[in-house]
């Protein structure tokens, strides 16, 4: 640490007496200063076998009383996403209200708002390992699975705005197998970059989750306390013993995905972008697109997983693991990326009028103050205004406020997705064509149903796997450290 | 070689990661080959310390990940050039611009096939048999107790027992294969 800053103020106070070149200089006593300890990731130095037996007993417990009504419900309003589905396939795409200018509209910002949530488990997993950002090893587990829920909910929504799903799928709208005049899907589209980017995110994403999760599934194998328990965490385990000749490959394998997620995740929301900005519909035919894109899907993510994680802590009584200093890491990653997507708002504006086109400037016109204005208000409401409380600590660190403002990130970037993609379409170049957009009661239960999706499969999720990776928040506690004391070194740092 | 045929190795439970990590360097030192350390987490430096090199996980990845590259652009010059060509928009038939992304994605999928793949490879995993699952104070190398094991197909067997001794373990077992 620098000394100099240390030399006691008496020591300096004689200098200017004895400051001669030709005597040696003086040797003074410097008392170093105390190495600044930063705040521990696990709180109240807990041992390794408490973390295990904490997370653990997550999912191998019975589940708490409010566990049962909330996956009824939750199953339940999943099954009337199934039902309005078949409704859709059985009857046509017309029992949602797309008409003729609007022909993307709640499906597609459905879609939108899905896949950016999935980016903060990527980000989270991968961005934040690079970055070797040690607090990541508390939340990223539960963020990962919340991706892999997400793309789920995600995928849904373009393959069945296809109408005849069996199309999309074989032979070839979306999978490249020719159709029946021996065509192949067209790689000029962005709407095929985006199947392979989105299918390629979900199995990476996957692929991922499921690395880190085996040496935690070999813990619960160790611990499991009936034969069913045994046989299938030791099947996923893989025969796990936690051998460093394999936590060598393990590790460097866990790095090289991180190293091809980061350029994944950013690449994801920037193709999906393009589907937009590769057209040339006023609104959409923007270079700002993909990092305006991908910032607000970090914005979203983050938001997310604070709905999940505020509760979630306080449920299973995780409050050392997931200490209020990782909310407010993740408030200030909000702060940061809502900013961003508050400068794209702005930013957007100012082109359209620079660019000197009229139709550019008639749409964030038509934008802002068209029959659509409530939603852009809303947007402006809710994901510039909202994330600026973040600067004040005491609003970054008060768990019901931090709840409620993730709540209101996700349903301001819900109406970024819409602004952007109604809005736009409905007024474009020729008058004669253009409408409005009325969502019917099937699109409003389809998407209400998509979160019901969504919370089963999370609340599946806590109740059969580990919630946190206890092998990551054993690793970064102090006495995991072989040259820390705690870790029982003797004589301390070297 | 003073085991019998049925042994499978000696296996030394230790209580704190310096420990671990000073017994690791240890029975490094002492020439050992066949030997392994059990730990429920990476533990800094232990790759240096058991005088393991460097992971060849890599290697299996940049195969996958050119694989992947090349995969794309010859499907997409293959569907949009080769076997149909089609002219939408008055665009090429075929330019690596257009034919990037996608093959950008399967460089990333055939990647991460490949490094999970050639971990599982390296590893010999899955393994549905380890005879050291036989010892009950094993189960613990998962939760908060950490492990060495010599086995005894190392020419060095003999003197194992003392070496894990005067490294500290706090209680050795015998695993029978």
């Amino acid at each position: 640490m620098g000394n100099a800053a240390s030399i006691p103020a008496s020591a300096v106070a004689g200098k200017k007496h004895d400051h001669d070149h030709s005597a040696p200089p003086k040797i003074v006593a410097v008392d170093c200063p105390k190495e600044l300890e930063r705040e521990p990731l696990v709180l109240n130095g807990r041992s390794f076998h408490w973390i295990t037996n904490r997370i653990a007993n997550v999912c191998e417990d019975d589940m708490p009383a409010w566990w049962w009504p909330a996956f009824i419900i939750s199953a339940g309003v999943m099954g009337m996403m199934f039902s309005l589905l078949a409704y859709l396939v059985s009857t046509g795409v017309g029992v949602w209200g797309l008409n003729n200018p609007a022909a993307w509209a709640w499906d597609i910002t459905n879609f939108v708002f899905w896949i950016g949530i999935g980016h903060a488990g990527t980000l989270i997993s991968a961005v934040l390992f690079l970055l070797r950002q040690k607090w990541r090893t508390s939340i990223n587990r539960s963020a990962e699975a919340m991706t892999l829920f997400a793309v789920a909910c995600a995928g849904i929504f373009p393959v069945f705005h296809t109408g005849r799903v069996w199309f999309a799928l074989t032979p070839g709208y979306l999978i490249p197998m020719p159709n029946f005049n021996y065509i192949w899907p067209q790689f000029r589209s962005p709407l095929l970059w985006d199947v392979f980017a989105v299918s390629t995110y979900g199995t990476v994403s996957l692929i991922f989750w499921y690395v880190g999760l085996i040496p935690d599934l070999a813990t619960l194998r160790d611990r499991a306390r009936n034969k069913v328990r045994g046989f299938f965490y030791g099947l996923f385990s893989l025969g796990w013993t936690g051998s460093n000749r394999h936590w060598s490959n393990y590790e460097k394998a866990y790095m090289i995905f991180a190293g091809i997620s980061t350029p994944l995740v950013l690449s994801v929301h920037s193709i999906v972008s393009f589907d937009f900005a590769v057209s040339n519909v006023p609104g959409w035919h923007t270079t700002i697109f993909p990092p305006y894109f991908v910032a607000g899907a970090i914005f979203s993510g983050f938001g997310m997983v604070l709905t999940l994680l505020v509760p979630m802590r306080t449920l299973f009584k995780l409050e050392d693991i997931v200490t209020v200093r990782h909310i407010e890491l993740m408030c200030k990653v909000i702060l940061a990326t809502g900013s961003i997507v508050g400068y794209a708002y702005g930013m957007e504006f100012f082109i359209a009028w620079y660019g000197g086109s009229p139709y550019e400037l008639y749409a964030f016109k038509n934008r802002a103050f068209g029959p659509y204005w409530w939603a852009y208000w809303s947007m402006i409401t809710c994901n510039v205004i909202s994330p600026h409380f973040f600067w004040f600590k005491w609003c970054r660190s008060n768990m019901v406020f931090v709840f409620l403002a993730s709540i209101v990130v996700n349903i301001g970037m819900w109406f970024e997705r819409f602004v952007i993609i109604v809005t736009s379409l409905h007024r474009d170049y020729l008058p004669a064509s253009w409408g409005y957009f009325t969502p019917t009661w099937v699109d409003v239960c389809t998407f209400i149903g998509s979160f019901g999706l969504f919370m089963t499969l999370f609340l599946l999720f806590i109740r059969y796997l580990p919630a946190i990776a206890m092998s990551e928040v054993k690793g970064v506690t102090p006495q995991a450290d072989p040259h820390h004391p705690l870790g029982g070194a003797k004589g301390g740092h070297h | 070689m003073s085991a019998t045929a049925k042994t499978y190795g000696l296996l030394a439970q230790f209580d704190t990661a310096a420990g671990i990590f000073e017994a690791a360097l240890k029975v490094r030192d002492a020439g050992y080959k066949k030997w392994d350390v059990f730990t429920p987490f990476p533990i800094h430096g232990m790759d240096e310390a058991m005088g393991l090199k460097n992971s060849k996980v890599g290697y299996f990845t940049i195969c996958g990940g050119v694989t992947g590259f090349f995969t794309g652009m010859t499907m997409i010059w293959f569907m949009n050039m080769f076997d149909y060509g089609l002219v939408v928009g008055g665009k090429p038939l075929f330019t690596p611009l257009f034919a990037f992304p996608v093959s950008y994605e399967l460089t990333i999928l055939l990647s991460a096939f490949a490094t999970l793949f050639g971990m599982l490879v390296l590893n010999r995993l899955p393994k549905l048999y380890n005879p050291l699952f036989k010892v009950a104070r094993f189960k613990a190398a998962t939760d908060d107790k950490f492990f060495i094991c010599i086995e005894a197909a190392d020419p060095k067997f003999a003197e194992a027992k003392a070496v894990l001794e005067n490294a500290g373990a706090t209680a050795i077992d015998i695993v029978e294969d």
